[in-house]
């Protein structure tokens, strides 16, 4: 019997983010970070853009992607806190405060995208 | 019999058995070479990644709160250190991606039939992907 | 093309003292003498206490491994002239305790290597009479990479995780479980997935992807632990969602 620990499933979760991360975020934030204000792009009116995020299709990627994106940080820093800065003593409160903070912010990302619509 | 208390645990040094030399790795270990730094840098990305994330969730936010939250959110990313923040995050997001696609075929070994297909081909397929989705994201939010 | 090259390497003389030190010699530099061959240069005419491993000085034993001008090398492939004008540091191969000089103790790997189990594991032996197993070139293929592994520790030397956390399972450990599990007559992948899931097994590797580098047969242990990852995960992830098998 393996020895129950969250590792592999962990792993999965920052896998599935960076994957998600990798193939959409680049494109988005060069339209949304920089293009929009920039004015390389006309920015959409307040009635497109939520008209676009009232699709329930849009809504569930965003969903997918924030939730995704936050597991793949978590996991990725604590790792790095804890190979980088060695800080062993701390390992307990670095994994509660990434993965803490990931389902925080992937049942606020849930709430909004339930409201937005 | 040599027994030397200040060593490790539980060797007990004698003669035959002299002491080692334990030379601990140091805390900045990422400094010592080129490729070390890549690593640290590349894990950093995380770091853009979810910064992005918050943007998205600041965005959808404003939209929630109405026009005037909107056009306020959208003057504030035109501002100049947010513009230097996204920016910096574009070229720290597009390494991520790059060194990710290129570190998935070592994991996903996909075989067809009995031919495993080669690591080259599995890279040109998730070059492929962010291609199309990148087309379908511009063409999504660049017809206003 | 300069006929003498400086080698400074480190020595430590545990009778009589408790830090590393380092002594420089010049040694002759033709264009086929490797560092192993400077080190044995040193030791027959120049200061014969110098302790250090080797065998079969042609890159099959790997013995001769150690730091050179900081990164790990087998000092039987590595050509003097390749570091000239010089000089070229020599240190024993880092992440491991040094017992003396450039020699090191690989104790940790080889007791981390058995628990892999690294044989043939069958359910039930087949007898003589069933005659040989018989294998295909392409099932050959999957597993032949991560037999090539000489046990030479340049892997270990430039992980960086291994030196942070000692209990980390390491990359040619992984590799050659991975080399018994991709193997069709090997019917123990059940056995070595304990090991291999533990939090120091493959889960402490964060791919930094520097044990693939610096191994002198290609063997990329990098590789065979990203696979067994998904290997693992998927497992998991099985016995989860269907505790009872599927």
């Amino acid at each position: 019997m393996i020895k129950r620990h969250p590792e592999p499933l962990l792993w999965v979760l920052f896998s599935a983010g960076g994957m998600l991360s990798g193939m959409l975020m680049p494109a988005l934030i060069l339209m949304l970070g920089i293009a929009y204000p920039l004015g390389w792009v006309t920015p959409p009116t307040y009635e497109q853009m939520a008209g676009l995020m009232a699709n329930p299709i849009v809504r569930l990627a965003l969903l997918g992607l924030i939730a995704l994106s936050l597991f793949h940080w978590a996991h990725r820093f604590r790792h790095t806190l804890y190979d980088g800065l060695q800080i062993k003593h701390l390992n307990e409160v670095v994994a509660v405060v990434s993965y803490g903070t990931a389902v925080v912010g992937s049942a606020l990302a849930a709430y909004l995208l339930w409201q937005v619509g | 019999m040599r027994a030397d208390t200040q060593s490790s645990k539980a060797f007990v040094y004698t003669d035959y058995h002299p002491r080692w030399l334990r030379q601990p790795k140091h805390t900045y270990w990422w400094l010592e070479k080129p490729s070390y730094f890549v690593f640290i840098l590349r894990e950093l990305t995380c770091l853009p990644v979810a910064w992005f994330a918050v943007y998205l969730l600041l965005l959808i936010q404003a939209v929630i709160d109405g026009p005037a939250a909107y056009e306020q959110f959208m003057a504030w990313s035109a501002s100049p250190w947010m513009i230097l923040v996204n920016v910096v995050s574009f070229a720290l997001l597009v390494f991520h991606a790059i060194t990710f696609f290129v570190a998935a075929p070592q994991a996903l070994i996909v075989h067809l039939g009995r031919t495993r297909v080669p690591g080259s081909l599995v890279l040109m397929g998730h070059y492929a992907a962010w291609a199309a989705a990148t087309v379908v994201v511009i063409w999504l939010l660049g017809r206003a | 093309m300069a006929d003498r090259i400086r080698l400074q390497v480190a020595r430590y003389r545990p009778e009589q003292e408790s830090e590393a030190t380092c002594d420089e010699f010049d040694v002759p530099c033709p264009k086929d003498w490797v560092i192993l061959d400077g080190l044995n240069h040193i030791k027959d005419q120049l200061d014969g206490t110098l302790a250090y491993r080797w065998s079969c000085r042609m890159g099959i034993c790997g013995s001769c491994g150690m730091t050179v001008n900081g990164e790990p090398k087998l000092t039987c492939a590595t050509f003097l002239h390749e570091y000239a004008p010089g000089p070229i540091r020599v240190e024993p191969l880092r992440n491991f305790p040094v017992i003396r000089d450039l020699i090191v103790d690989i104790g940790d790997f080889m007791r981390k290597l058995v628990t892999v189990k690294p044989w043939i594991v069958r359910d039930e032996e087949r007898p003589l009479s069933a005659g040989e197993f018989r294998q295909t070139p392409d099932e050959m293929e999957e597993y032949k990479q991560y037999s090539m592994c000489i046990n030479c520790m340049l892997c270990y030397s430039a992980c960086p995780i291994y030196g942070l956390d000692p209990k980390f399972l390491g990359p040619a450990a992984i590799a050659l479980a991975q080399r018994y599990n991709l193997d069709n007559r090997d019917q123990g992948s059940g056995q070595r997935m304990d090991v291999l899931s533990e939090h120091e097994g493959i889960w402490g590797c964060t791919f930094v992807g520097e044990c693939t580098k610096v191994c002198p047969k290609h063997v990329d242990p990098a590789g065979s632990i990203q696979r067994y990852k998904l290997t693992a995960a998927l497992d998991s992830m099985k016995s989860f969602f269907l505790p009872r098998g599927a």
